[in-house]
Parts: structure tokens; sequence; C-alpha cells
């Protein structure tokens, strides 16, 4: 026998994107798992992802017990999101068990158990062989019944049942008003309990992640922001801050001679970040566009985020300076998202951009301009989320281009975006436009790139039909 | 018939199907209980099935039965259902719909 270090209890995957990375490998395996928060949090969706990728993904059938909707109701409401629980039903992998219980129809009159629901629990499990259960939402039965003390210590020994059974399960709970859920489940269940939670910031609605307690692992401690889309239940996911990601010696162009020619190397590292500010009409975008173009020349996918300008007035725009992106937008290697800043959330929109990474797996990453997501976002957690970002990029050796606006009167290096992304980029290139007596000069100088030397010089350069020329200095 | 009986059924025939868990003390207080007051109170003109929910453990899900013991009234409607061991005699005989005359 190998000696390794001691076991950690095992883990049951939990299906939902990014969840398993924040729990340290998923919930605990045959235990039960609170999942609490307020009405329309997400909690009887993740509950059917949890089923759904279990019989997908695992091949671990399920059993998910409503006490409020129908199962018909529930196949409904996530038809949207490509999850077909009437076939998985017909192909017995998944069962669907309705407790309906109406107050006006039920008369206690002396002592009773729950075991006709231990019965009928125990007899869906065994019939499809289920390892996964979902209760959602148990506390429904408080609301039928007078006795609620009989009610806990039924609902107390249901949780001990279903952990001798040896099933993982999900038991989802309303947030109550002094305590995580209305009934105090938390208390019955001990081993791993996440609150979900969803509030509105500035008008903008985000959803949270929190997990409260993990007993016996380690977990991550902070909220993290999740997303539901029409795949499902995402979280945020959390890429190690530690730096040591693999560093590459190749040389890629920034997609215009005159450029690469004020660096040592002429060009840029693979899979580094490079950072160009400026203010209004400085020429941020094209300078993206030609750092667009070089990639999809070396016929590497490339991911565009535009946060002010559609697709088409983007290579309209570009054509008129001679960089014509259209082929390739049409060819699919060239990738242009463009969206609304204020439409999201900060960690919504870098949720989406993670989505696209993980579909397209772009070689080349630019968004343009990156202050626009700081508009959205509170500025104390921007930094953290372009950390983030930024290690996500450099972890997947994803070439980086953000542009910056900036503003003038202010110096560069009081900007708030300017001042998180700054110092994660390798290169930085700062653009302005000069008024030099009644001439409006654009000038161009490096600031900073890491692992060459660069011109230091400000460089004076025109745009003209054919693109920008960088003049000859003296 | 029912001549010396205090009390008479409010509709003819009483439908009751009593839901149980295997032989629990419970489930024994119950069986014992509904007897009791069946035969006291409505001598023939009733008709009781006992269920062990053990033996049928797909009925608990097609009847929605979540307690046990639990006693349904089919007929006459509406439907009830009563859940406990039936120790509150008077709660049952109201639950039912049982009259009665003085």
């Amino acid at each position: 026998m190998r000696r390794e270090k001691p076991e950690v209890f095992p883990k049951c995957k939990t299906g939902v994107d990014g969840l398993d990375e924040i729990t340290g490998g998923g919930f605990p395996k045959g235990r039960p798992t609170l999942i609490c928060g307020s009405a329309g949090c997400g909690k009887t969706l993740m509950g059917i992802q949890f089923l759904v990728k279990g019989i997908t993904d695992f091949g671990e059938p399920g059993v998910f017990m409503s006490f409020e909707e129908s199962a018909r109701d529930l196949a409904q409401n996530v038809r949207s999101l490509g999850f077909d629980l009437d076939k998985l039903i017909s192909q017995k992998k998944l069962r669907i068990d309705h407790i309906r219980i109406e107050k006006t129809e039920i008369e206690e009159t002396g002592d009773y158990d729950l075991e006709a629901l231990f019965i009928r629990l125990n007899h869906a499990i065994d019939s499809i062989g289920a390892k996964r259960v979902v209760l959602d939402t148990i506390e429904s039965l408080f609301g039928g019944l007078d006795n609620a003390t009989i009610l806990r210590s039924e609902i107390r020994r249901l949780f001990q049942w279903l952990k001798d059974k040896g099933v993982t399960t999900i038991i989802t709970g309303e947030r109550g008003e002094s305590s995580l859920t209305r009934q105090g489940l938390e208390e019955y269940v001990s081993d791993c309990v996440i609150l979900l939670d969803f509030r509105v910031i500035d008008q903008i609605a985000t959803r949270r992640l929190r997990i409260v307690k993990y007993r016996g692992s380690t977990h991550g401690t902070n909220e993290y922001p999740f997303l539901i889309d029409e795949t499902g239940i995402s979280v945020l996911p959390i890429t190690s801050l530690k730096l040591e990601h693999k560093t590459s010696t190749e040389l890629l162009s920034y997609g215009h001679a005159g450029l690469d020619k004020l660096f040592e190397k002429e060009g840029f590292y693979r899979g580094t970040s490079v950072l160009i500010t400026g203010t209004a009409g400085t020429s941020k975008t094209t300078l993206a566009s030609y750092f667009a173009l070089s990639s999809c020349q070396r016929k590497e996918s490339t991911l565009f985020f535009s946060f002010e300008e559609s697709p088409d007035q983007l290579v309209r725009n570009m054509k008129s300076v001679g960089i014509d992106l259209k082929s390739y937008l049409k060819s699919g290697l060239l990738f242009i998202h463009s969206s609304r800043p204020s439409l999201q959330g900060l960690e919504m929109h870098l949720l989406v951009l993670n989505k696209l990474i993980r579909e397209l797996k772009p070689r080349t990453v630019i968004i343009d301009p990156i202050s626009s997501l700081v508009t959205v976002g509170n500025t104390s957690e921007v930094r953290a989320m372009l950390v983030r970002l930024m290690d996500m990029l450099k972890v997947n050796q994803i070439n980086a281009l953000f542009t910056s606006l900036t503003h003038d009167g202010f110096s560069d290096f009081n900007d708030v975006t300017v001042d998180a992304v700054s110092s994660l980029a390798d290169t930085w290139i700062r653009v302005s436009n000069d008024e030099k007596k009644d001439i409006r000069s654009r000038n161009l100088n490096i600031v900073k790139s890491r692992g060459m030397g660069h011109s230091n010089q400000v460089h004076e350069f025109t745009i003209e039909g054919k693109g920008i020329k960088i003049k000859k200095s003296d | 018939m029912k001549k010396n009986l205090p009390l008479v059924i409010s509709d003819n025939k009483l439908v009751l199907q009593l839901y149980v868990s295997g032989m629990s003390p419970r489930s024994m207080e119950a069986i014992e209980n509904i007897n009791k007051i069946c035969s006291e109170f409505l001598e023939d003109s009733f008709q009781l099935e006992i269920i062990d929910l053990y033996k049928h453990p797909e009925v608990a899900s097609e009847q929605q039965i979540i307690f046990s013991p639990s006693l349904i009234k089919r007929h006459p409607l509406p439907q009830k259902t009563l859940v406990g061991t039936f120790s509150d005699s008077q709660k049952v005989i109201r639950g039912l719909g049982i009259a009665v005359k003085e």
C-alpha cells in the first residue's frame, strides 16, 4: 500500500461548473447537503442540475422529491435549460415524486410519524438504484401540520436515514429571518451548508453563492458569483491565484510592423497581456484590431469583446483604416461578442467571457474597453475580478489585449482600471492626442514591457486609409 | 338495523382505507382505535381496508400518503385524510363527518 496524505472523505461531483473547485471536489458523498436561500435564488434548479448531471455525466440515477412543484411543472421549468426530465424518467434514471399536502384535507388525531414518507422515498430510491436524492423543500411540511415537534424529530431521523442509506442528498431550505432556514434545518445537516443569494446592487442583479460550512473539508470562503443561463447554473470558476503559469518565449506580432519595431524583440511573448490606455479617440480600438488581425493571420481563434461597437460597426470602421476583419469573421476564426456593459454585472460579463473562452478556445482575447466593466462594478471588487480574469487568461496561455479609456485631466496612474490592470499587464502602451500650435498630433509611447527592452520615445503617428503610420523619430 | 345506536351516519356507507407501516406500536394502536370507533358508531355501515405500506410501497406515492398511520375517507366526498393513532375519538368522528343525533 502506498502511503499518501490522509484521505479526505469521498466527494460527489456537483455537476455545477465551478462549484466542484470551490468545494474541493463536490458535495460530501453519501451525506446530506443543505442549500438555502430566499425564493427565486436557484435552489430548485441547483437540485435538478445535480440530478440531471449526475445521470448524464456520472451515471448516477437520482430521485427528486418535490414538496412544491409537480413533476410536470418541474419538467417544463427546466426544459429551456436543455434538461429533458421526461426522457430521463422514461429511461428509469430519474424519479420525481411530488408530495402534495392540503392542510384543509388533513386532520391530526394523535401521534404519527413520517414512516410513510420513508417508505415512499426508499421505494423510489430502490426502484432505480438512485445514488442522488433531492428534497425540495421539506420545510413545506410544516405548513401542512400543527405538530412541529413530531416533524422536527422525524426530519432529523430522515436525514440520519438518508446517511445510513448512503445516498448523496441535497436538501433545500427557504431563508429564514434570523436563521439560515425557516425551521432551522441547518442544525440537523451538519456536513455541508451552502447559501445562495440574489440581490440587486446599483440596479444590477447578482447571484452569489457562499459555503457556510463544510465539515472536514477545506473550501473557499468567499462569496462567489453565479450565473443561470441557457445551460444551467455555473459558478465563476476561481483559478488559482498562484503565479505558476507556464511562460513562453515564442514571439508574436502586434499586427503592425511599425509598432513591433518599437520593441527590442519586435513583438510580444505568447500568453502575455497588453494594456492600451488613452482618452477617447486615440485609436485604441484600431490598435486592438491590428492585434486581432495578426492573430487571425496566424490562423488562431480570436475572441473580441466589444463594449462599444456592434460587430458590423467594428468591421466597417476598421475597414476604413485598411484592416479587413470581415473574411475572418465569416470563417469563424474571429468571434466578436458585443454587449452593453450595463446589461449585466461585472462578474456576469466575466462569466460570459469565461464560457466563450471554454467554448471557442481562443488563442487571443481582446477586451475593448475593459474600463467599461468598471463602470458596472463596485470598485473594490474590480481589482479582484480583473486579477481573476487575467490569471485565467494566463493559465490558458491566451494572448490578451485590453484597452482602457482614461479621462483628460486625471493622470493615468489615478485611474481605477489602469491601477488594477497596469500592474498585471506585461506590456503597457499609452496613446494620446496632443495639441501643438494648431495641429492635433497623435502620440504613442510604451510605458513598460516585461522581459524585453523597448523604445523610450514618444512616437507621433497618423491614421490614414491604409492604417496607422508611425513617424520615424529623428 | 341501527335502532339502538345513539348516533347515525350522515350518509350511507363510509369507505375507509387505513395505511400503516408494518406492525409498529403506532400501527397497532391505530388499528385498535379505528376498529373501536367503527364498531361503536358505525356498526356495519362502513367498509375498512387496512394496507401495510411496507408490503405495498408503491401505494404510498400513488395515494399521496406521507404520514403514518393515515386514514383516508374515500366515500362520501369530500375526501378527507386523518393522520395519527386516532386516540382523539371526537376528532375522528368529526373528521369522518359522522353526525351526532341526541
